[in-house]
């Protein structure tokens, strides 16, 4: 099927351009109204800003308190991330390696959980988070992102253990590593592949999650953006010379991980689609 | 020698504790809770549970309109959401799966708006309804941007439709890239051979070959649609008159707002049961459609 480029190419080539401008039409429309003055806005929102209202930017950043919110939202998103990979990996390794009835119920357990809508305990749960004293704080939301992340991470990295040949373990077990040590020194490496993808969409999930921080941080110093932002759309409705710059911030850090990880991104959905 | 090292249950403990004792903590019990508590008259305050019974999911059948009509909307928006953003998706992952000079350039574009959250697409689009479609209107004087969009219900549900595709789609068609790209080119050579047109070919021979896609990306859809949220909160906050209000949000709205936790605890159960029916049973209907290449 080697075809030159052929004129219907160019074709197809010139409409999904089109298609793609349009796709990108919205930011357009954020991007430019977000240095205009309030006035300029209002009398036309499609136009070329006359001068650049680099103010509004200023205005938002300190209103929002961008650098906070950022702060919280990376703290939070970074540390979920890394134990919540860590630990399903763990779990699934074992889950894998020791076939027993127990540890097939329980992997049975972990998948039947993930159609469980988050709505559905989320009332409960709250419940739970304030039993144990975590409410109103980054630990409890941590917590409860590692409980929610578990079953998806555990049942991606458990397809992947099973393709992971049993000989190069049992040959370093007979050269006297510990089990504990062959799953950190070999097996966990050659997880990487699967750990870019459990990594890469737990962050997009935890990273633009609303609800559940919404019900745990209450306190405004511990808002992440997406939090920040909503309590600012309230206070600020229709202020939309400081609103927009607000929203350019609050996507500008997931856009930049995006593409500079876009590689990474798009094969972790790939691979994490077919798996599941 | 490996066999008999990692069968002690120190090693068990070891490995899989710390994920179990998270997912029960956090899962598990919440949810037999919520079992319980559906079948109670708490308020949020502990110390004040009563049992009542099947009273509450007596008062979502008999008397809440409001659910119901959340769940109509909910319903509606599923349908015409999952088959747009699958035909968008598609349809995007078929023509960039072919020889294109830019096409990485643009799956890259066309993808850009997944990674971005639902609460700040909303208020992104909040703005390009209110403002930009005004704008629009003035410049091309077309009815389609003179709408109140966002005002009433029907622009509502076509607004957070239109998003949601717009956000949706672009990770559709990574999945069906990948599944396209698996196509074997000699089963195409020989249907080209055998004078099959490109429609032929689209309908008989890759979509059939890309079922196992479909079911997934079906599923996603469906369960991206049904549990809409963020969406909803930022668009139109279930306005005017709860006309746009999803189920996840009326059940969010009985608990935290009409402090009626175990009336919104039996919602969220019912909840759980629909989702549960609707994504086995179409797991199971796509499922059926696989074929082998």
């Amino acid at each position: 099927m080697h075809k030159r480029y052929s004129g219907r190419l160019f074709i197809t080539e010139i409409i999904m351009v089109i298609v793609a401008l349009l796709f990108l039409s919205p930011f357009y429309f954020l991007l430019v109204n977000s240095v205009k003055t309030f006035g300029e806005i209002m009398s036309n929102s499609a136009s070329w800003p006359t001068a650049f209202q680099w103010s509004n930017f200023t205005k938002a950043w300190e209103l929002t308190r961008f650098p906070q919110a950022f702060t919280n939202s990376l703290v939070i998103t970074v540390i979920s991330v890394i134990i919540l990979a860590l630990f399903s990996a763990m779990g699934a390794y074992r889950m894998v390696r020791a076939n027993t009835l127990f540890n097939r119920l329980l992997f049975f357990l972990f998948i039947a959980a993930m159609v469980i809508p988050f709505q559905s305990i989320m009332i409960p749960l709250m419940r739970i988070v304030n039993e144990l004293g975590v409410n109103n704080s980054k630990l409890g939301l941590i917590i409860t992102y590692l409980g929610l992340g578990a079953p998806m991470s555990l049942f991606l990295f458990h397809g992947f253990v099973k393709s992971i040949p049993l000989e190069i373990e049992e040959a370093a077990t007979v050269d006297g590593c510990t089990s504990i040590g062959v799953f950190f020194r070999m097996v966990l490496p050659m997880l990487r592949p699967m750990i870019m993808t459990v990594v890469v969409l737990n962050c997009l999930w935890i990273w633009n999650d609303y609800l559940l921080p919404s019900l745990i941080l209450q306190r405004p110093h511990m808002r992440t953006i997406p939090l920040a932002t909503f309590s600012f759309f309230g206070e600020y409705t229709k202020q939309w010379d400081i609103a927009l710059p607000a929203l350019v911030l609050g996507i500008t850090p997931i856009i930049a991980f995006f593409l500079m990880l876009q590689r990474y991104i798009v094969e972790g959905i790939a691979a994490g689609s077919v798996k599941g | 020698m490996s066999k008999r090292r990692l069968s002690g249950w120190g090693l068990q403990l070891f490995f899989v504790g710390p994920v179990l004792l998270f997912f029960t903590v956090i899962m598990v019990i919440p949810f037999f809770l919520g079992m319980y508590y559906s079948l109670t008259d708490w308020n949020g305050v502990a110390g004040t549970v009563n049992w009542v019974g099947l009273a509450n999911f007596k008062t979502i059948f008999t008397n809440d309109p409001d659910f119901w009509s959340s769940f109509w909307f909910t319903t509606r928006f599923t349908l015409v959401g999952i088959v747009l953003t699958n035909v968008v998706g598609f349809f995007l992952a078929y023509f960039l799966t072919k020889a294109l000079k830019l096409r990485n350039i643009l799956r890259t574009i066309f993808f850009m708006p997944n990674v971005i959250g639902g609460l700040l697409l909303g208020f992104i689009w909040q703005f390009i309804f209110i403002k930009g479609f005004s704008t629009m209107y003035d410049v091309t004087g077309w009815s389609f941007f003179g709408l109140p969009w966002l005002g009433d219900s029907v622009t509502g549900f076509w607004g957070i439709t239109i998003v949601f595709v717009w956000q949706t789609a672009g990770y559709l068609m990574v999945v069906y890239i990948s599944s396209l790209t698996n196509v074997p080119t000699e089963i195409m050579e020989a249907a080209e051979i055998d004078g099959a047109n490109r429609w032929q070919m689209l309908r008989s021979i890759i979509v059939p070959l890309i079922m196992p896609a479909v079911t997934i990306c079906l599923f996603l859809a469906i369960s991206w649609a049904f549990k809409m949220f963020d969406l909803n909160l930022s668009l139109t906050k279930g306005g005017p008159f709860k006309s746009t209000e999803s189920v996840a949000m009326n059940v969010y709205a009985e608990a935290f707002q009409n402090n009626r936790y175990g009336l919104g605890t039996a919602k969220a159960m019912l909840f759980f049961v629909i989702v549960a029916v609707i994504t086995i049973v179409q797991v199971a209907l796509t499922k059926k459609k696989e074929v082998e290449a």
